[in-house]
């Protein structure tokens, strides 16, 4: 039920074929559309990827971007999650100091707090993963800077549309698939 | 049937109504190439450089409204065509560009000839595909060329690696609808969207419509001149939108933008309403956009939804074809007047006329503009024009006004230099009955002159005017008036171009005065093949009126009076 007025969120629904993510970062670049975070991935659908877009409102036009997605042959479909409710969610995976009491018990505590847990431990470093709204990743971030930080990995956004807001579609691939499965892949 | 790959892109080729293809062969298209002898109703060019033969077919398509096709090898074949593409894509015209690719197995090993095309061409082209199997072959070839000539039309590149150029299926030609789930093209306006443009075109005093290329693509001239003289609304063109309607119609008024006419620019200024019409708001025809057309309520209609609101703010933005659109419009344009406004205009038009178009020099020199308007005068202004760029492409676009869509050829978005002669190759190809003239630079007929040769060899018969100022004359033009005259790499040196064309062969004519050139146009005439004409031109002549880069579109520098110079 998240919404971040200065940022704006995209879905994409695109082909998953080779090339696909090429095009749309070379659009970015070309238009100097300024990207937050770019996620892609398949869906429950073989031959559909979607992407998750986050941009800042205050130096990009969302429609601009649609309007351009849009254009790109191999994207399906466009839709700004940000101007609906949705979910939106960002995983991160942080490596922090855990090599004495005060760490480790501060781990503990912040993880008590926030929708993170610690997935690894050893004798010098803890992996604590964190899986929620970007702004709650970034606090849990700034927090864990104070026991120290050594290495961050994060997902990016994914978003979707809550209810019956359903971004899907009907296509089918037409091209028959050859026997080495490589028709209609090798774009 | 068991066709070959190479057998399947001709049989591809001819469904779509392709009978001339532009290219140039080597060892990756090989395959394609050998099975050309199965197909003697394809007619193929062989040019002298690829980029010649993506702007032959590119002429070729902006002349006759079809998919023009070009082929060359892998690696430097294909990126011989970049230029091309580039040229295709910016003013939005229909192509196919066929290329080999090394065979599938090495592709990414930097195999001899390899180059990443589609990588390459992937921002200049509408879309792009490498060939992945042989069974994919016919529906990507029949893809491409609706990519390419539905919604706003562009270049598209299917590169074909040697190894699906050789094998065999079954063939079946993929019939039916084509669905490219990711590819709808608008096609008209939503019934709010057209009362909201009637509302604002009946409360207009001061409107003008800017008509574009998207106008002669649509094939909305019809429709187009019927608004206008049903609501008495001026038209101005683009360069590109030339011809849309005859350009002797008394609401024409003119070309806008950069070197555009002194009537149409303050037209726009002061204009209480813009209907836009298949146009994108380049910065050549707005000028600074703070200060552009500052009083006007905005109506844009363009096929490209992304054009909407790219660069100018529009009051009412529809994505529609045009010829869909405006004849929504016209049942509810009512009959009007907009005299007051009209007279205006055509008081900035007389001013104009003295200043920048009648006011050119006289005597006895021969000046561009003088030659290109008798060339139009001795055509009877039907020819099918094919410009370079510089000087004589603006020059030719204010002296040679044309009666009919997609008589005037030339390369708008990008500025090709270059393009002229191939272009005007592939349109007479395409329109081998009209009388068709190259108007060309020295500098940018240098470009490309290789193709003199392909002329000849096919038999094709384009005149050739070389307007010779012995300078790149348009960037001449720019250090005159912005870097105080310093020539620095624009005095040019040419061979003798009578001389260069006897040694292909071409009959040929140097004009070095205003009286020569009636005669000038009844030699080329005379001929059946390809004729080239020098005209020896002033060195330094300015193309006026001008809007600097970036200024203001009413702040043109205008050509000095009689008494001023
Ligand atoms: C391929 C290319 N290179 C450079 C330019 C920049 N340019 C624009 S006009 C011009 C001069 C053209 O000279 P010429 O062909 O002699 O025509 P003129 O302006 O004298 O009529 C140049 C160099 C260009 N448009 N295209």
């Amino acid at each position: 039920m998240e919404n971040h007025a200065s940022k704006h969120t995209i879905a994409a629904l695109v082909e998953n074929k080779p090339g696909v993510l090429n095009r749309v970062a070379s659009l970015f670049r070309r238009r100097n559309f300024n990207v937050d975070s770019l996620t892609v991935g398949r869906t429950h659908k073989g031959h559909i990827s979607r992407m998750t877009i986050v941009v800042d409102a205050a130096r990009t036009d969302a429609r601009k971007i649609i309007s351009n997605l849009v254009k790109l042959i191999n994207v399906i479909d466009v839709k700004l999650v940000s101007s609906e409710l949705h979910v939106s969610r960002d995983l991160a995976l942080v490596k922090v100091r855990s090599d004495d009491a005060e760490s480790r018990n501060g781990l503990t505590l912040l993880c008590e707090r926030y929708p993170a847990r610690i997935v690894d431990i050893g004798p010098e470093y803890a992996i604590v993963e964190i899986t929620a709204q970007e702004d709650i990743v970034e606090g849990f971030i700034e927090e864990a800077a104070k026991i120290g930080i050594v290495e961050l990995v994060r997902t990016g956004v994914v978003a979707m549309g809550r209810g019956t807001r359903i971004l899907d579609t009907e296509y089918e691939p037409i091209i028959p698939v050859s026997a080495n499965g490589n028709a209609h892949q090798v774009y | 049937m068991l066709l070959s790959g190479a057998e399947i892109i001709w049989e591809c080729l001819l469904r779509e109504g392709v009978d001339v293809v532009f290219g140039y062969p080597g060892g990756a298209i090989l395959p394609t190439y050998d099975a050309l002898s199965k197909y003697p109703q394809m007619h193929h060019v062989l040019v002298r450089h690829e980029q010649g033969a993506c702007h032959m077919a590119d002429g070729y398509a902006r002349a006759t409204g079809k998919v023009g096709v070009a082929i060359a090898t892998s690696g430097p074949g294909a990126t011989n065509l970049v230029t091309g593409i580039a040229t295709s894509m910016m003013d939005s015209t229909p192509i196919v560009c066929i290329t080999g690719q090394v065979p599938s197995p090495v592709i990414g090993t930097d195999a001899f000839q390899e180059t990443d095309v589609t990588g390459i061409t992937l921002p200049i082209t509408k879309h792009n595909y490498l060939v992945g199997s042989i069974e994919e072959l016919p529906y990507i070839i029949r893809e491409a060329f609706y990519i390419a000539r539905t919604g706003r039309p562009g270049p598209v590149l299917v590169d074909i690696p040697k190894d699906i150029q050789n094998k065999k299926i079954e063939f079946v030609y993929p019939e039916g609808e084509i669905r490219v789930p990711g590819y709808r093209p608008p096609s008209k306006a939503t019934d709010k969207q057209v009362r909201d443009a009637l509302e604002l075109i009946q409360q207009a005093e001061r409107p003008v419509i800017l008509a574009g290329h998207g106008i002669i693509m649509s094939g909305a001239s019809q429709e187009l001149q019927e608004l206008s003289e049903r609501a008495q609304i001026p038209i101005a063109l683009t360069l590109l939108g030339k011809g849309a309607v005859p350009e002797n119609h008394p609401l024409v008024i003119g070309m806008m933008g950069m070197h555009g006419e002194a009537a149409s620019n303050h037209a726009i200024q002061e204009a209480d309403l813009l209907i836009a019409l298949g146009m994108r708001f380049d910065d050549r025809v707005t000028g600074n956009l703070k200060t552009y057309s500052p009083h006007s309520r905005k109506i844009h209609v363009d096929i490209d939804p992304s054009e909407i609101n790219k660069n100018v703010k529009v009051d009412v933005g529809i994505a529609g074809d045009l010829k869909t659109v405006i004849r929504q419009f016209l049942p509810g344009v009512k009959s009007g007047s907009h005299a007051a406004w009209l007279n205006r205009i055509r008081d900035w038009d007389e001013d104009s006329n003295e200043r920048d178009i009648v006011n050119t020099y006289d005597g006895d020199k021969l000046f561009g503009a003088l030659a290109i308007n008798d060339l139009w005068k001795y055509t009877g202004g039907e020819a099918i024009t094919v410009t370079d760029v510089g000087q004589h492409q603006m020059l030719e676009a204010q002296y040679y006004p044309h009666q009919r869509p997609a008589t005037m050829i030339t390369s708008g978005g990008l500025g090709t230099m270059g393009f002229g002669l191939p272009a005007a190759i592939g349109a007479k190809f395409g329109k081998p009955d009209e009388e068709v003239w190259a108007i060309v630079g020295d500098g940018g007929f240098q470009m490309t002159l290789c193709e003199l040769a392909t002329a000849m060899q096919e038999g094709i018969k384009v005149n050739i005017a070389i307007i010779n100022n012995g300078f790149l004359g348009m960037v001449r033009q720019w250090q005159e008036l912005f870097h105080e005259s310093r020539y620095n790499a624009t005095p040019m040196f040419s061979p003798d171009f009578c001389k260069l064309a006897d040694a292909y062969g071409i009959p040929n004519m140097r004009v070095t005065s205003r009286d020569q050139i009636e005669e000038a146009v009844q030699f080329a005439r005379s001929h059946e093949t390809t004729v080239l004409i020098e005209f020896v031109v002033e060195k330094e002549e300015m193309v006026y009126p001008m809007v600097p880069a970036g200024a203001d579109l009413h702040a043109m520098i205008r050509r000095p009076k009689p008494n001023e110079r």
